[in-house]
């Protein structure tokens, strides 16, 4: 298996900007460890079951009934920004 | 009262006797923070008003007949675990003065306690690290030697038990988190088995091996602490629903008869010589004290971090997408596009190592690659699960190193990701088999910095765990 990542893609796959430096130096360590990683290559995994939890609990289920939320304002107190009881965004459409 | 050294059931018994009361036990400790913190850097926040506040009320409470293991008792918290009113930052800029708005369930259940929250401890960013140099913050240091770092990514709560800063505190362990800083700083650290606590209003870093659980300075105090944490919880469905057994009756149980596993592949070469003779000698006072010692193998052992790096990424890189700048945390000024909001907000608003965990989840996530990383790792996982279920049948607990050296010089290991990331070898098995752990004084190395035994136990197993800690504890603690 190649061992070559496209940080930049997955930067932006990962809706995060990098600098220059930040995409060499991943670059470089990234692919160590994904090659230490590859180890799990060498194991025969036919018919093994994958753990997907900590604990295998399956279908927690609870009685749907009406609770009490909490307070809205206690929310909008965090938020970078608000109108009212609405959180404030940048525009997001582009103009036409 | 001494609260460098008092414990928290020392600490229950005289606010029972009435020798002090709990704004004068409160008082102290927030008097031992600001005596000690400005060298340790244990602290990232702490409440003193608060704190005060409701030590008042604890020992009013007191007066009114309520009483309790925690009641008027102070404990610090890891700054991921939300406390309302008081800051969460998860030592990331990207929370810098966020206030919670809610408890977690752990904080709600020592609050109806009437335990003390005094402050919020240092970590390594989002809980990435081992060794809390991740902090945005601040670099917290080992009691021991100060220019060592604690451990991670719990540091500041180690450090601040063993330093004399608190009496108990939270920690988190996705991957040794507790357990590794509580051996670099001498205390006691309890893993819980996945789904013994609650893990809601906790930040989450990966959400199927994150636990929370108790940093005490004695085997008994994590037995108290946990007693009051595990259980049920109808907003986590990964909770066990099922009773809660009692952990201090457990501690009782004796050395003699218990069978002791060692798994030969964490006995092995290139783990710090000294650390190894400590492990040996708790080993070797358990057998003395009439337990059976029996040879273990886990086979899996060697692919364990990988698998780790993989899930825990992969969990982190979806967990960690909430944080966009739109409804909390921070927000990049004047993007210029919805995309800029999100990327910039992130650049401006994470760490490196938290950059670096998020690319490569990711990239093991993306398209393409899924199967090869992510998939095969949740099957060597099950592979890792059954070298357990296995071995425990041969043995009730198991004893290993924590981290293959004692705690390391601040800035000595970070630059090297893969190199820090082999350091949790001996924890991080246990959080993909989802079983328990203990992390307990086992000794000191000569130039008298603490050691870790960490004693295993299966899913639920806490009070084995809890008995044979407490063997160790009685025949070399330090």
């Amino acid at each position: 298996m190649s061992h070559t990542i496209d940080v930049a893609y997955v930067a932006e796959l990962a809706r995060l900007e990098l600098s220059a430096g930040e995409k060499a130096t991943f670059q470089k360590q990234l692919e160590t460890i994904v090659q230490y990683v590859e180890k799990i290559g060498e194991l025969d995994l036919a018919g093994i079951e994958p753990t997907l939890h900590g604990q295998s609990l399956v279908n927690v289920f609870r009685e749907d009934v009406v609770v009490p939320s909490m307070d809205r304002e206690r929310f909008l107190a965090n938020a970078p920004e608000r109108n009212g009881f609405e959180f404030k965004l940048p525009k997001i459409v582009e103009d036409a | 009262m001494d609260v460098s050294k008092i414990t928290m059931v020392e600490a229950a018994e005289g606010l029972r006797t009435k020798a002090f009361s709990s704004v004068e036990l409160t008082q102290a400790v927030l008097d031992a923070i600001e005596a000690k913190d400005g060298e340790l850097n244990a602290y990232l926040s702490v409440d003193a008003a608060g704190a005060l506040r409701q030590a008042g009320a604890a020992d009013a409470a007191r007066r009114s007949g309520q009483a309790g293991d925690l009641l008027g008792v102070p404990v610090a918290v890891k700054d991921l675990i939300n406390v309302e009113g008081q800051p969460c930052t998860c030592a990331s800029k990207m929370l810098e003065g966020y206030t919670s708005a809610y408890d977690a369930t752990v904080s709600a259940k020592l609050r109806a306690a009437g335990a003390v929250f005094a402050g919020r401890t240092n970590m390594d960013e989002f809980a990435m690290g081992s060794s809390t140099e991740g902090s945005a913050f601040k670099v917290t240091r080992n009691p021991h030697d100060l220019t060592r770092v604690p451990g991670g990514s719990s540091g500041g709560s180690a450090a601040a038990v063993a330093g004399g800063e608190a009496i108990a505190a939270l920690g988190t362990d996705t991957g040794g988190s507790i357990r590794q800083p509580a051996s670099f700083c001498g205390c006691v650290g309890l893993k819980p088995s996945y789904g013994r606590v609650s893990r809601y209003g906790v930040t989450a870093y990966a959400s199927s091996l994150d636990q929370v659980g108790p940093m005490t300075r004695t085997v008994e105090d994590a037995a108290v602490l946990l007693q009051a944490l595990a259980g049920c919880d109808p907003r986590d469905g990964t909770t066990l629903n099922a009773p809660v057994p009692d952990y201090r009756a457990a501690l009782r149980g004796g050395l003699k008869g218990l069978r002791i596993g060692l798994p030969k592949e964490y006995y092995i070469d290139g783990t710090d010589r000294e650390v190894m003779a400590c492990v040996r000698k708790a080993v070797d006072a358990c057998a003395a004290a009439g337990a059976e010692i029996v040879e273990v193998s886990l086979p899996h052992t060697e692919y364990a971090i990988a698998v780790y790096y993989i899930v825990a990424t992969a969990e982190a890189s979806a967990n960690l997408a909430r944080f966009d700048g739109v409804r909390f945390g921070h927000r990049t000024a004047q993007p210029e596009s919805v995309f800029a909001l999100y990327a910039k907000s992130r650049a401006e608003g994470f760490g490196t190592e938290v950059k670096r965990r998020i690319i490569l989840g990711t990239y093991v996530l993306s398209s393409g690659y899924y199967d090869a990383y992510y998939g095969r790792a949740q099957k060597v996982r099950t592979l890792v699960r059954r070298d357990y279920a296995e071995a425990f049948k041969q043995c009730d607990v198991m004893m290993t190193p924590v981290a293959p050296t004692p705690a390391y010089k601040i800035g000595e290991a970070s630059d090297d990701p893969l190199k820090m990331y082999l350091g949790d070898i001996f924890t991080v098995p246990a959080n993909l088999a989802g079983l328990c752990g203990i992390s307990v004084p086992c000794g000191k190395t000569a130039a008298g910095l603490p050691v870790g035994l960490q004693v295993l136990g299966p899913a639920f197993g806490e009070g084995a765990i809890l008995r044979a800690a407490y063997g160790v504890e009685q025949e070399v603690g330090a």
